[in-house]
């Protein structure tokens, strides 16, 4: 997994709330059997027409497709981000597309899980500090923030300073990229002692026998 | 004093939590034991993949346990998927399956089904397990008093390779339900009534235990509906405690106990309840009286009224932000405010999907549907949640009423709830719906959701628009 550390980069800002994993990423790119190149695909139904053709409407282009927005590696979004299925499409998705962090006032679990695991950070602001973000990405031009894990801060260069918090192990796994299975593996003792006392059903056993 | 009374009252979820945790590292999240690994085509792949690419191996196949469903044609068993990808991903997890020594239920299997079906018909479900699948709908086996959750395809691989996952613990929430749902009134309604009231984000971080007298009054098929739901309001799991309902249903199933182990499990089940004082993080109360028939209006299931309300005005929510997306979901939706729910006319019906697809949500549907026929401007399908449950249906005649009411009968899967096989909406149509989410362009680009339970949906289609089942007249 990709550590994060410390990342600078441009904000879009996404300002919906409830942003689900059907949109992040549609069903029709889950049939790839692959890990990679679903960053194209990403908020596809907002971003392009029915023939794939780049979607323009009454209020321009879709916002990651905005000439100022299109560099953009830190999104912005309302609350409950990430919502719905479990597919951890839309983390590849996010990630290939190139964002490295994701600032909401609230994400859903399953997907601040998934983050985790690729190395995306999730940066959980109060509603107050999420809609000045999002104010500034849409005034100031570019805009910028730094996101920095190891001192749990979010600065940019015009005077704004939030703090967020993160829990010590998901944070130590996130810093230094660290392979979870790995990890688990460390308690190979722990997990036999538990199977010897845990065993299967006669039952259970049974189902080896399908075909 | 006995040892019980010297611990501390924990609640169901505590308990499961509890007899699952292989260590408890310093500073880190707890490592849980699962007993019960369910997979499917779509999000494993690529777990099996980092497997290989590891050189490890499934350390427990015979918890693991294998289906088809979600891109799976629903047209009769033997023509071929059309669709190339699809295909690919099938014969995929049929590779992976052979490879790893995972049972599959393939699709010729007389098995196959839904994966949050198949586990309970056949008895791999159990009160007391922990559960996980790829799949956010995995909530659904919590009816049975496990503790069961979704997970992204990078915890699939953790758990095929280690059986275990590491987990933060939740939160509890106890939703009790007190009284008697009215007739008309479902799991279904009561799920879509929950998450209107506390919202789509309101148990996230928490597991939910459902409780009180109309929650025990449910069949396992409308806890399964209700635990099913639960992920819509945030939880990753929501539970029921185990009682005769659970054990009349888990009894004689196909991989359930026997005999003496029978016996001695549901002497240990028995044990599962939450204790009488045990605390939880957060309570919510829900009249069953104050209940309704529901129908989502909007793009999640929060937006949600009463069959007998209007949709609602934008400047009716309280934040700027939920008055916007009600807004962008009435204009995607094509919907005007203030219009009467019963007159919104309908193109299409879903009958199916993990959430509504059971014996018993069909017979609903068919008691509805008796001796009536499908408005002619309506296309309607029924879509059973395994093999077995059609052919259950069959047997009882089921399919004679659907088919001779003009429903299509077709053969199991995940099919429209999320519109990855060729079963979708096209734009602009307008859709009853049993299933579980309504997002935007869900059951197929452009297409537009309303979640109801089966006879609902079943009423729907007959009726041509959205019609209270309170007031029907049944044949």
């Amino acid at each position: 997994m990709q550590p994060f550390r410390k990342h600078t980069g441009m904000v879009v800002p996404l300002d919906k709330v409830n942003v689900d994993t059907d949109q992040i990423i549609p069903k029709q790119f889950l049939k790839r059997i692959e890990r990679t190149g679903f960053g194209e695909f990403l908020f596809y139904d907002w971003r392009f027409a029915a023939d794939g053709k780049q979607r323009a409407n009454q209020t321009g282009d879709f916002v990651l497709d905005a000439p100022r927005y299109r560099k953009a590696s830190i999104l912005v979004a309302g609350k409950n981000f990430g919502c719905g299925s479990s597919r951890e499409h839309a983390v590849w998705a996010l990630a290939d597309y190139g964002f490295r962090a994701v600032i909401a006032p609230s994400f859903a679990d399953i997907f601040s899980n998934n983050s985790l695991k690729n190395g995306l950070l999730t940066v959980a602001l109060n509603d107050q500090q999420v809609a000045e973000i999002m104010r500034r990405s849409k005034q100031v031009e570019p805009y910028q923030l730094t996101v920095d894990l190891e001192t749990l801060r979010v600065e940019d260069r015009q005077g704004f300073s939030a703090s967020f918090a993160m829990d010590e192990f998901s944070r130590h796994c996130l810093l230094h990229g660290l392979d979870d299975i790995a990890r688990t593996l460390q308690h190979e003792a722990q997990i036999v002692a538990y199977e010897a006392s845990h065993l299967m059903r006669a039952e259970m056993k049974a189902i080896g026998t399908v075909k | 004093m006995s040892e019980t009374e010297t611990m501390p009252a924990r609640t169901l979820f505590e308990k499961v939590w509890d007899a699952h945790v292989v260590a408890a590292p310093e500073g880190q999240s707890a490592l849980l034991y699962i007993d019960l690994h369910l997979v499917h085509e779509v999000t494993s792949p690529q777990a099996f993949d980092g497997l290989r690419a590891n050189g490890r191996t499934v350390r427990q196949p015979l918890r693991t346990v294998a289906t088809v469903d979600h891109n799976i044609p629903t047209t009769p068993r033997g023509l071929p998927i059309t669709d190339p990808i699809a295909a690919k991903q099938i014969e995929a997890l049929e590779n992976n399956c052979r490879e790893f020594g995972v049972p599959l239920f393939d699709m010729d299997s007389a098995d196959q089904g839904i994966v949050h079906v198949i586990g309970p018909e056949l008895g791999i479900t159990l009160p007391g397990m922990t559960i996980v699948c790829g799949d956010s709908h995995t909530s659904t086996h919590g009816a049975f008093g496990s503790l069961a959750f979704g997970i992204g395809t990078s915890e699939v691989e953790h758990v095929l390779a280690t059986q275990c996952l590491p987990q933060k613990k939740p939160k509890t929430m106890r939703i009790h339900v007190p009284g008697k749902l009215a007739e008309g009134v479902t799991a279904k309604d009561l799920a879509l009534g929950m998450i209107g009231r506390i919202g789509t984000d309101g148990a996230t971080g928490y597991v939910i235990e459902y409780a009180g007298d109309a929650v025990r009054g449910l069949s396992m098929e409308g806890r399964m509906t209700l635990c099913n739901m639960s992920i819509e309001a945030g939880a990753r799991a929501g539970l029921i405690a185990p009682d005769e309902t659970t054990f009349a249903y888990v009894s004689g199933r196909r991989f359930a106990p026997k005999g003496k182990d029978w016996e001695e499990a549901v002497a240990d089940w028995r044990t599962l309840a939450s204790d009488a004082d045990a605390k939880f993080d957060r309570v919510v109360e829900i009249e069953a009286a104050s209940l309704a028939p529901f129908v989502t209006w909007g793009t999640n299931p929060g937006m949600v009224v009463a069959v007998t309300e209007c949709v609602p005005e934008s400047n009716s929510f309280a934040q700027e932000s939920e008055q916007r997306a009600a807004e962008q979901a009435l204009a995607y939706m094509g919907l005007d405010p203030g219009t009467p729910i019963e007159s919104i006319a309908i193109d299409r019906v879903f009958i199916g999907s993990c959430t509504n697809s059971r014996i018993e949500d069909l017979r609903a549907a068919a008691r509805v549907a008796k001796g009536q026929h499908v408005n002619p401007k309506v296309r309607a399908m029924v879509v059973p949640g395994s093999q077995a449950i059609k052919r259950a249906a069959e047997q009882e005649g089921l399919h004679r009423i659907f088919l001779d009411a003009g429903f299509e009968w077709r053969e199991s899967g995940c099919s429209m709830c999320l519109g990855m096989n060729p079963d979708i909406l096209q734009p602009g149509e307008r859709c009853a719906s049993t299933s579980n989410r309504n997002f935007e362009g869900r059951q197929g680009r452009g297409g537009r959701t309303h979640l109801v339970s089966p006879m609902m949906a079943a009423a729907a289609a007959i009726a041509g628009h959205f019609t209270d089942i309170r007031n029907w007249q049944f044949h």
